[in-house]
């Protein structure tokens, strides 16, 4: 039997998910953003859920439609501003969802070590800044760190660009940024791509994420584009 | 001698004039990231004598100018998520490697802008103390860039100096800002003081003084 993690269902892809689970989400704004997974995860229901990404959403597509559904309690992330979001915004503002602000580096590093059995380090970053209150302090060669811990998931949501049976990954331009690092720290990786390719089709020195960070893949060919989609008007569901 | 003081009809150097004080002071083969806003001007003031690599916290390496409309590709965006091109020699990364550049010091300079610097290097640029909090990559850059500088007018809108003893607003980092451009000078942080290194040709030291709080000298 060989090994086979595509799927045809979003429902199959999200079968796992369950009330209160922590998801990153990757993208970097719209680049990357696995919009379609997200509007399935709507459909799947699951509540109380920590979201970790980089932003907030935008418009009521994607992210933005998943938190104005108030599937979401939490959001981790870096910056929770945008000049399209409306639903996290709305839901701040009356205390009925919360934050936790991140810089993007430890964001991302702290995403990193999660995938790489690593639970905690030290960074400069946010040194004698309000996001260090609390933080246990070290020096070292006489300068000033702060330990950061890892950021587990139960789930990454993540759109890739193209993908073999086996989840060798490949990403296009800037839509990669958080993808990668989010495959490796999630316990299911749930991987939606723009085109399957049969795997002597995958060229092993171009792979960016290799399949065993790779739990389940589905092809959504011709993805939402979220600009175009808020710009059209689009509301989800 | 004493130069008269800035009246409402003079106005400081327009942000072209810094902007290019900023691209004189990149040495060639630097790589550079441009904060959000007034600083991604200084690209367009660089010299054919240098070439400059520009980094953008969202995984590309190379960044080239903003693409013609019919050449857009919303998977080709910067950290302020606008659209734009990459450079033959660029590259891709994911945003651990991408921050890696940044936190383990391997972007030269970085150009960022200011509601307060304070005389020490301690940067305010990230927070009013209202609304909902972003910090974005701000405090990765300071505390990881070789060399911070800062690029902002000398004054609020209010008229009040954004140059300050000791900055009242939330830290992005404490002890990071090298050299501020203002539309009324360059200047240096020492232990001293802000250390002018350029001073606007319509000013006086003593003006200079006036609208900054801490401590200005030559």
């Amino acid at each position: 039997m060989q090994i086979n993690k595509i799927k045809t269902e979003i429902a199959e892809m999200l079968s796992d998910v369950f009330d209160g689970a922590t998801i990153m989400v990757g993208g970097f704004g719209e680049a990357g953003s696995p919009i379609e997974l997200l509007h399935g995860l709507i459909d799947h229901g699951a509540k109380d859920l920590t979201i970790i990404a980089n932003n907030s959403g935008n418009g009521r597509v994607g992210l933005g439609a998943l938190i104005g559904q108030k599937q979401v309690k939490k959001v981790i992330c870096s910056f929770a501003r945008s000049a399209k979001g409306i639903t996290f915004q709305e839901l701040y503002n009356k205390g009925e969802i919360e934050l936790e602000v991140v810089p993007q580096g430890t964001l991302a590093e702290r995403i990193r070590a999660a995938g790489s059995g690593i639970p905690a380090f030290y960074t400069a970053t946010a040194v004698g800044t309000p996001l260090a209150i609390g933080k246990e302090e070290k020096i070292f060669n006489g300068k000033k760190y702060i330990l950061e811990e890892a950021l587990n998931a139960d789930f990454a949501l993540v759109k890739a660009d193209v993908s073999d049976r086996y989840g060798n990954l490949t990403f296009k331009k800037t839509a990669r940024n958080f993808n990668p690092i989010m495959c490796m720290a999630a316990k299911q990786s749930l991987i939606q791509v723009r085109k399957l390719i049969e795997p002597h089709q995958t060229n092993p020195e171009n792979v960016i994420t290799p399949g065993i960070f790779v739990k389940k893949i589905i092809e959504i060919d011709n993805p939402i584009i979220e600009t175009n989609a808020i710009e059209e008007g689009m509301i989800y569901p | 001698m004493t130069k008269k003081k800035l009246t409402n009809a003079e106005k400081g150097w327009e942000r072209g004039v810094i902007a290019s004080k900023i691209a004189n002071d990149l040495p060639h083969a630097s790589y550079v990231n441009l904060g959000i806003g007034m600083p991604e001007l200084v690209s367009q003031h660089i010299k054919d004598d240098r070439e400059i690599i520009y980094h953008s916290e969202n995984g590309l390496l190379g960044m080239g100018p903003t693409p013609n409309e019919n050449e857009i590709d919303f998977d080709l965006i910067n950290a302020g998520k606008k659209p734009v091109t990459i450079l033959p020699g660029g590259s891709f990364c994911h945003h651990a490697d991408s921050f890696s550049m940044i936190r383990g010091g391997h972007i030269d300079y970085c150009v960022l802008g200011a509601m307060e610097v304070s005389m020490n290097g301690d940067l305010a640029n990230w927070s009013t103390g209202k609304g909902i909090p972003a910090v974005g990559g701000a405090m990765d850059l300071v505390a990881g860039a070789k060399n911070v500088f800062v690029m902002t007018q000398h004054l609020t809108k209010e008229g009040k100096p954004k140059l300050v003893e000791k900055c009242t607003l939330p830290l992005t980092g404490s002890g990071v800002v090298s050299r501020v451009y203002t539309d009324y000078a360059v200047m240096d942080i020492t232990k001293e003081g802000f250390k002018v290194v350029e001073i606007n040709e319509n000013l006086s030291i003593e003006y200079l003084q006036t609208v900054t709080e801490g401590r200005v000298y030559q």
